[in-house]
């Protein structure tokens, strides 16, 4: 009974802060849009009793998702987050394993101030922090102001409203969820399984490759979910740096819940959204499951 | 992150309930003098939170939705007329509104095509969309008689060329942008037919590679700072970042212009959604912004005319005396109003807006 108690506290929560939401948007993605407070139809009357309920039932419908289908820009815009998505978890990747790597092998006594430094930019506002990269990246800012006067470059870059500036954001904001868990994984790394390695002739490159990332493949796993889940949906970073011209499905979203004032349409592209990443995720742990039952 | 959106929710949930003598406005950004909230609470009592929006699209997403927590919101002509159909507001209690005899017919009779009888709103301010020009700037690039009082200016693309370079803003308000083009074009800027509207792609689409950003309150202080020297943008809103340019005394001379080929008139109401938690405040509220004191320090500050009749002889002239403020009759003439879209043709209109501003 104690245990079953202990398993069902996580299992409700997932009910409550995943599964009840999640049907909620789906509900309205199968609504139509109306002119009223909620904006869509039908809303579920409680008072109707079991007839309310069918009738609410029937009025449901799949149009929507259908709509999605006749325009282009849904599923560039899908598409083109996950582009997205992908270089700029890469892009994290490269910057943040060495900075874990270097936090792993560092002095013990070290190791909690660079902790404290990776975590210390969570004290400021995030959007603030967005924010700052603006006065960084735009024509007149600091990052140009600095290149011109170190005589680098002759004309001012364009990188702010770039997918650059995009990149940048994204890696910046999402780097310590990145090095935290490859950082963890490292430092548990049983040094003297490098010792052996050298022992039995290999390069320490070699040794790197054959037992260090191997070791800390869980850590790049788990930190590249991390990233690549929220930048999908980003759209603090793409609307604050992007330009018109970044197309990324958090942004079409918004439009579609404040330009349209559309919350079906605007929950249907969630819902899909919602399916692109799990399906994904659902298989890759299946997987992992398979294989560790085939090795145990 | 999560604890932060918890503590926020307890805090806006802990002041709702906390909050019988208070008031919650939510109105356009700059477009009050600030004075005049410390005026409020200091003769009311009341204790005033004040917000801004710039865009009606997002006002009017937190109406529909519900449960907004303010008491006195200020959209605009026609998005105030959908919200009412849909039911978001109260009706005013004339009776807690003495300043309503104030009111200039003239604007009411207008505002009557989107709120009937007045019985929802009362005007705050109302004005025009049109072009604001670095005069110096833009007559460096297309010469002394550059068509700077025509649309013309922004949606030629031999104009717009060479303007890119010292660059353009456009408002991000496809309810005002669409039905410039479609003046420009000689077609009735108040089309509600998608084949009509469509048209105006091929009016923006040449000029899109020329304009810098889509944007409805940067303009101000890019005009002012002479980062950019042309934004299509709100009367008032150009002519304060003139006055913000004479006070920094930069150099930068800024002129506004409703465009000779007509422009559109636009009103901001003040309603009272009808949920507002405390109505009783935002009478008061509306009844301050009446008093023809309050409304001319209103005007003078944020240059825009307002609907109030009696304010008028606290105005300076400065503002009841610039036709771009108070338009004389013959461009008063010239003005036209616009009706709210149905779902459908709004879906049309946000659709090519999207295509318009991305490009693709």
């Amino acid at each position: 009974m104690r245990r079953f108690a202990l398993i069902a506290v996580p299992y409700f929560w997932l009910l409550a802060l995943f599964l009840v939401p999640f049907l909620i948007v789906l509900k309205i993605s199968l609504s139509d849009i109306a002119l009223a407070i909620p904006p869509y139809t039908p809303t579920l009357d409680f008072s109707a009793g079991w007839e309310g309920f069918k009738a609410f039932l029937g009025a449901l419908d799949l149009e929507n998702f259908e709509f999605l289908t006749t325009d282009d820009l849904y599923w560039k815009a899908y598409l083109s987050s996950l582009q997205i998505a992908f270089i700029a978890t890469v892009a994290t990747l490269i910057v943040g394993y060495p900075i874990a790597y270097g936090m792993a092998n560092a002095p013990d006594h070290w190791r909690p101030t660079l902790m404290m430094l990776v975590i210390l930019p969570f004290w400021t506002s995030f959007l603030i922090r967005v924010y700052a990269w603006v006065g960084i990246l735009s024509t007149e800012g600091y990052l140009n102001q600095f290149l011109l006067g170190i005589g680098v470059i002759s004309e001012p870059l364009t990188i702010l409203n770039t997918n650059t500036a995009v990149y940048i954001g994204i890696v910046y904001t999402y780097l310590p969820f990145m090095i935290l868990p490859i950082y963890s994984a490292l430092e548990r790394l049983d040094a003297s399984l490098l010792e052996a390695a050298e022992d039995l002739g290999c390069s320490r490159i070699t040794a790197f490759w054959l037992v260090t990332v191997p070791l800390s493949k869980n850590g790049i796993i788990a930190g590249c979910f991390l990233v690549f889940i929220p930048t999908i949906g980003e759209f603090v970073i793409p609307s604050l740096l992007g330009g018109s011209k970044t197309l990324m499905i958090g942004k079409v979203l918004w439009e579609e819940f404040f330009n349209n004032r559309d919350w079906p349409v605007a929950s249907a592209v969630a819902v899909i959204l919602l399916l692109i990443l799990i399906i994904p995720i659902i298989l890759f742990q299946r997987n992992e499951q398979k294989q560790r039952e085939a090795d145990g | 992150m999560k604890t932060t959106i918890l503590t926020t929710t307890a805090l806006l949930a802990f002041t709702a309930a906390a909050g019988a003598q208070e008031v919650r406005v939510y109105n356009w950004s700059d477009y009050i003098d600030e004075s005049l909230l410390e005026k409020f609470e200091a003769e009311t009592g009341l204790k005033l939170t004040y917000d801004v929006f710039d865009s009606n699209e997002v006002l009017e997403t937190k109406m529909l939705a519900g449960g907004s927590g303010y008491d006195v919101v200020v959209p605009s002509g026609t998005f105030l007329q959908r919200q009412i159909s849909a039911g978001a507001f109260q009706k005013l209690d004339m009776s807690q509104l003495p300043n309503h005899k104030n009111l200039w017919d003239l604007i009411a009779d207008r505002t009557e095509q989107y709120d009937p009888d007045n019985a929802y709103s009362i005007n705050y301010m109302w004005g025009t969309t049109g072009i604001g020009v670095n005069v110096n700037k833009v007559q460096e690039a297309l010469g002394d008689d550059a068509p700077i009082d025509s649309l013309d200016l922004v949606f030629n693309p031999e104009n717009m060329e060479k303007l890119a370079k010292c660059g353009v803003y456009f408002l991000d308000a496809p309810a005002e942008m669409i039905p410039m083009a479609l003046k420009f074009l000689g077609e009735d800027p108040d089309s509600h037919d998608p084949d009509v509207i469509a048209k105006t792609e091929d009016v923006f689409m040449p000029i899109r590679p020329y304009i810098k950003k889509f944007h409805s309150s940067e303009f101000i202080n890019a005009l002012a700072n002479g980062d950019i020297c042309v934004a299509v943008g709100w009367s008032g809103d150009i002519l304060q970042a003139r006055d913000r340019a004479d006070e920094a005394d930069n150099g930068v001379e800024i002129v506004y212009n409703a465009p000779k080929e007509g422009a559109q008139m636009w009103f901001d109401q003040m309603a009272i959604p009808v949920d507002a938690p405390n109505p009783e405040a935002a009478h008061k509220f509306l009844n301050f912004i009446m008093d023809p004191e309050n409304a001319a320090a209103a005007s003078n500050y944020v240059y825009y005319a307002n609907g109030n009749k009696a304010s008028q002889e606290f105005l300076v002239e400065d503002v009841i005396g610039d036709p771009a403020v108070y338009p004389d009759e013959e461009t008063l003439s010239n003005l036209f109003t616009t009706t709210p879209f149905e779902p459908k043709v709004q879906r049309v209109v946000t659709r090519l807006w999207t295509k318009i501003k991305s490009g693709t």
